[in-house]
């Protein structure tokens, strides 16, 4: 039985999907407000990072990485709504993509096993 | 704890938050720098004893990271760091002015004659070191390797260092360094070259786009090709007529210019190049390639408003001129 990651398609899934969802979260007014005074491209290696985590890809995401890379948003009043819409964006990006419902779930679980360590809890 | 920087046989302790450049500034070395933020690399240094922190490196070429080369304002050691101005690592090119004259009022065409080949796309950019030491990045705005010389279109600014050098104190015949090439705003071509390209810049923004325009028509590029230069007022804009000639010479090459304030003075929202942009790229397929060069307060918007229209990430490739900071300790 192949890895969701392996079954998702790779490195060539997380290209794909990246621009999708990061251009969703930068229409969003509810968050995009987060992303002010961001380069661009190193968000998009960021968001790469992320979306290779929550396809339980190779990743060298720490706790201690999710804390510190998110204590400024925090600051900035990031809170549990937020993270349910980044978690609905994702999911948004991954029917577009035709991933299946069953494995849809299974990433915004992995999405959703960071949220204490983002929001700093 | 902060570390200490070793430099011409003298110890030089970091103050809390310094890095090397501003130590090594703070105590009156003459030390080249302009843009502090990690990528002109006119501050580069050689670390020949000691531990190089990894930022010091970010972005630097293997070749120049295996000689220890590294970003003096990017670097922060923890102990005691040996250092060198970096005359003898191979990474300089000694250059002859041979051309200095007038694009339009306030750009200079500067063109160098380097001492030995100097490797490059164009589009990329280099840092050019004068006496001072001064050192500027400027876009390389044709292909050296083919016409042996380089070309640069400098702004002249009431109080830059190196653009009252130029004006003042050059000549054909002077003799300056360049270093680099670094960057990645440049052409990329393979077997097909049918996808379009959009060129938007302001100002001397238009310097790498020349280059990349020229690039990509040098190499038979058969997908549609738009070129936009932005200005504030029409005396701003430059090399219109070798412009117009090229767009006359190539169907599928447009010119256009964006310029912001009519001859009165009045505001002309037509000549907004953002809106310009957003509106070509409409009518571009989706695989459009996007360069934007100038100021960042055009480039960085348009980049974000670019890749929401829909244009992929990887295919946009932007240039915000960063200006040279001064030293601020």
């Amino acid at each position: 039985m192949a890895s969701l990651y392996e079954r998702l398609g790779g490195a060539a899934a997380i290209d794909a999907a990246v621009d999708i969802f990061y251009r969703k979260m930068l229409a969003d007014d509810r968050v995009s407000h987060f992303f002010d005074n961001t380069d661009m491209d190193k968000q998009i290696a960021k968001q790469k990072g992320f979306l290779t985590l929550a396809f339980g890809g190779p990743n060298n995401y720490t706790g201690k990485d999710m804390r510190e890379g998110h204590r400024h948003l925090v600051a900035k009043g990031l809170n549990d709504t937020h993270v349910d819409i980044v978690i609905e964006h994702l999911g948004a990006t991954l029917k577009e993509l035709g991933v299946a419902d069953s494995d849809i779930a299974e990433i915004a679980a992995i999405a959703n096993s960071v949220r204490d360590d983002v929001l700093d809890r | 704890m902060s570390g200490t920087v070793r430099f011409e046989g003298q110890n030089y302790p970091l103050n809390d938050g310094e890095t090397v450049l501003d130590t090594l500034l703070r105590n009156g070395q003459p030390i080249a720098f302009s843009c502090r933020s990690g990528l002109c690399q006119s501050c580069l240094l050689q670390a020949v004893d000691g531990e190089l922190p990894e930022a010091a490196q970010t972005g630097l070429k293997p070749t120049y990271r295996a000689q220890g080369l590294f970003l003096a304002c990017q670097c922060r050691p923890a102990g005691t760091l040996c250092v060198r101005t970096p005359e003898n690592a191979g990474i300089d090119t000694k250059a002859e002015i041979v051309e200095l004259s007038r694009l339009n009022a306030t750009v200079l065409k500067v063109r160098l004659r380097p001492s030995q080949t100097f490797s490059c796309r164009p589009g990329q950019y280099l840092t050019l070191l004068a006496p001072g030491p001064i050192a500027r990045s400027y876009s390389i705005a044709n292909d050296p390797e083919m016409e042996r010389e380089i070309e640069l279109h400098v702004r002249l600014l009431p109080a830059g260092k190196m653009s009252h050098w130029l004006e003042h104190q050059a000549v054909p015949g002077t003799q300056v360094t360049v270093r680099g090439p670094a960057g990645s705003c440049f052409y990329t071509g393979d077997d097909n070259r049918q996808w379009p390209i959009v060129l938007a810049g302001t100002g001397t923004g238009l310097a790498p786009l020349y280059g990349i325009l020229q690039d990509a028509l040098s190499n038979n590029h058969r997908g549609p090709i738009q070129i936009l230069h932005g200005a504030l007022r029409e005396s701003d804009l430059y090399l219109q007529s070798e412009l117009t000639q090229l767009a006359a010479e190539h169907d599928n090459l447009t010119y256009s210019t964006c310029v912001l304030q009519s001859a009165d003075g009045a505001p002309d929202a037509s000549g907004d190049i953002q809106e310009r942009v957003l509106t070509v790229l409409k009518s571009m397929a989706n695989d459009v390639r996007l360069y934007l060069c100038g100021a960042p307060e055009m480039v960085n918007p348009l980049k974000t408003r670019a890749f929401l229209a829909g244009v992929a990430s990887r295919n946009i490739h932007a240039d915000p001129f960063l200006p040279s900071v001064a030293s601020g300790n």
